[in-house]
């Protein structure tokens, strides 16, 4: 078992919740007496909730525990008593050794329909483990597909113009596309052939006009390392000769730094 | 550990490990009852309720079965939610379905001083809405999975990790 996984699972959360089944929480009990870090994520997950539950408590509550005690110490004298009177009575009747016996079948009963029911409980509770994992499967499915149709629709519409921007100097290897949709303004740039950019850097994209070479930002691309598909969209109102990507430090730059320039590509060798 | 130990000896009726267990957490028990109820003299009643409850179920507690503490989060969450399902009760009250935890953290009146009041606070003007309510459901209300996920209408795994990250961001709060 991968127990940072078991840990991020966001089970243990459930734990403390008491949101689990009992089988589940038998679980995460073994688990913990095997591996103290899971331990300790419980205790830190606690500790969290005790403070949370304690700041909604009302401050001016008296909290006395004496109330409490008396009665637990009452009712425990009464209880014995009350066992004492029924066992004589008892002795003395027959009808009611009947009874007892009666009872017991009737208990053992009971006893063997609710073992019926625990053993139905947990064959629900693993049918619905299987569901939950299917729901997901399936949501994940279902957004993947919304994602892929959207670019489809954006690759196919006969107005965009695609403009291949090849590696430069600097990392020949790199490339990158942008589509653009010169009636709307819009823009994609597929930027999956760049590299990742290094700690403290970030991707900038330029548009640029040639004579004179006059670069505009169009934005960095601060997502670069958790966008999926690398698909950018960005708002492009410029009349656009030519887009370079560099790479700039956190924040972007005024001005594009060239010995940085990873791909460049004409609009006019298309169009 | 300690907390063990006073466990083991409230198992077996000693009233001593009881009364240090009931300091431990009674704030805690009377927070959750309180945002359930709203109102003070019907939670101290349940307080009490379910302490007398916790003490003769006693050693049907196995640690087996969850925290202590969650054991009896749970009597105390069943017996406040029931109050509320009394006629006498609704009788008295409005509809409570609509409020949430935060209201009594952001109402300064009933900020315990003994708390981090103040963490706690930023904590809920960090917190986004969706923590806000399933931090309610699951904690304070005592949903399973299931039935958080049919009241708020997403899938149960993402229940399992949006709690998961509201949790991290409450214990970056609160526990620093």
């Amino acid at each position: 078992m991968d127990i940072n996984n078991y840990i991020n699972s966001g089970i243990l959360e459930l734990y403390v919740a008491g949101a689990l089944s009992d089988e589940e929480n038998k679980e995460v009990y073994d688990v913990m007496l095997k591996h103290p870090e899971v331990l300790n994520e419980v205790l830190q997950i606690e500790a969290a909730i005790l403070k949370l539950t304690e700041a909604t408590a009302p401050k001016d509550a008296i909290l006395d525990f004496n109330p409490i005690a008396n009665k637990i110490s009452s009712q425990t004298d009464t209880d014995t008593k009350v066992v004492n009177m029924k066992a004589e009575k008892l002795r003395s009747s027959w009808l009611s050794v009947t009874g007892w016996a009666a009872a017991v079948i009737l208990g053992a009963g009971l006893f063997w329909a609710i073992q019926q029911n625990s053993e139905l409980q947990s064959k629900i509770k693993v049918a619905e483990t299987d569901k939950e994992f299917l729901e997901q499967q399936i949501e994940i499915a279902d957004t993947d597909l919304k994602e892929a149709k959207h670019l489809i629709t954006i690759l196919r519409d006969k107005d965009i113009l695609a403009i291949p921007l090849g590696g430069q100097a600097v990392y020949p290897e790199a490339y990158a596309k942008v589509y653009w949709d010169k009636a709307t303004n819009s823009m994609y740039l597929d930027a999956q052939g760049l590299p990742e950019p290094p700690e403290g850097k970030v991707y900038q994209v330029w548009s640029l006009t040639l004579n004179p070479l006059t670069p505009t930002s169009l934005g960095t691309l601060d997502d670069f390392m958790t966008d999926d598909n690398k698909i950018f969209a960005i708002e492009n109102s410029n009349a656009s000769e030519a887009f370079g990507i560099t790479l700039e430090p956190a924040g972007g730059s005024e001005s594009p730094t060239l010995e940085q320039l990873y791909t460049l590509g004409t609009v006019a060798s298309v169009s | 550990m300690q907390l063990d130990l006073l466990i083991e000896q409230f198992k077996k009726k000693d009233e001593k490990a009881f009364e240090a267990l009931y300091n431990m957490y009674a704030k805690n028990i009377h927070g959750v009852i309180f945002n359930i109820v709203r109102d003070h003299d019907i939670a101290e009643e349940i307080m009490q309720d379910v302490f007398i409850k916790a003490w003769h179920k006693a050693d049907t507690y196995t640690a087996a079965k969850g925290r202590f503490f969650t054991w009896i989060l749970n009597i105390a969450r069943n017996a406040a939610i029931d109050k509320t399902r009394s006629k006498s009760f609704k009788n008295k009250k409005q509809n409570l379905d609509a409020q949430f935890f935060v209201d009594i953290l952001e109402h300064g009146d009933n900020l315990n001083d003994k708390t981090d009041a103040i963490g706690v606070g930023k904590f809920v003007s960090k917190l986004a809405k969706k923590c806000i309510e399933v931090i309610e459901l699951l904690y304070f209300k005592g949903y399973t999975q299931k039935e958080a996920s049919e009241s708020l209408d997403m899938p149960i795994g993402t229940i399992k990790t949006r709690n998961r990250n509201c949790i991290n961001e409450l214990r970056a709060i609160v526990l620093n």
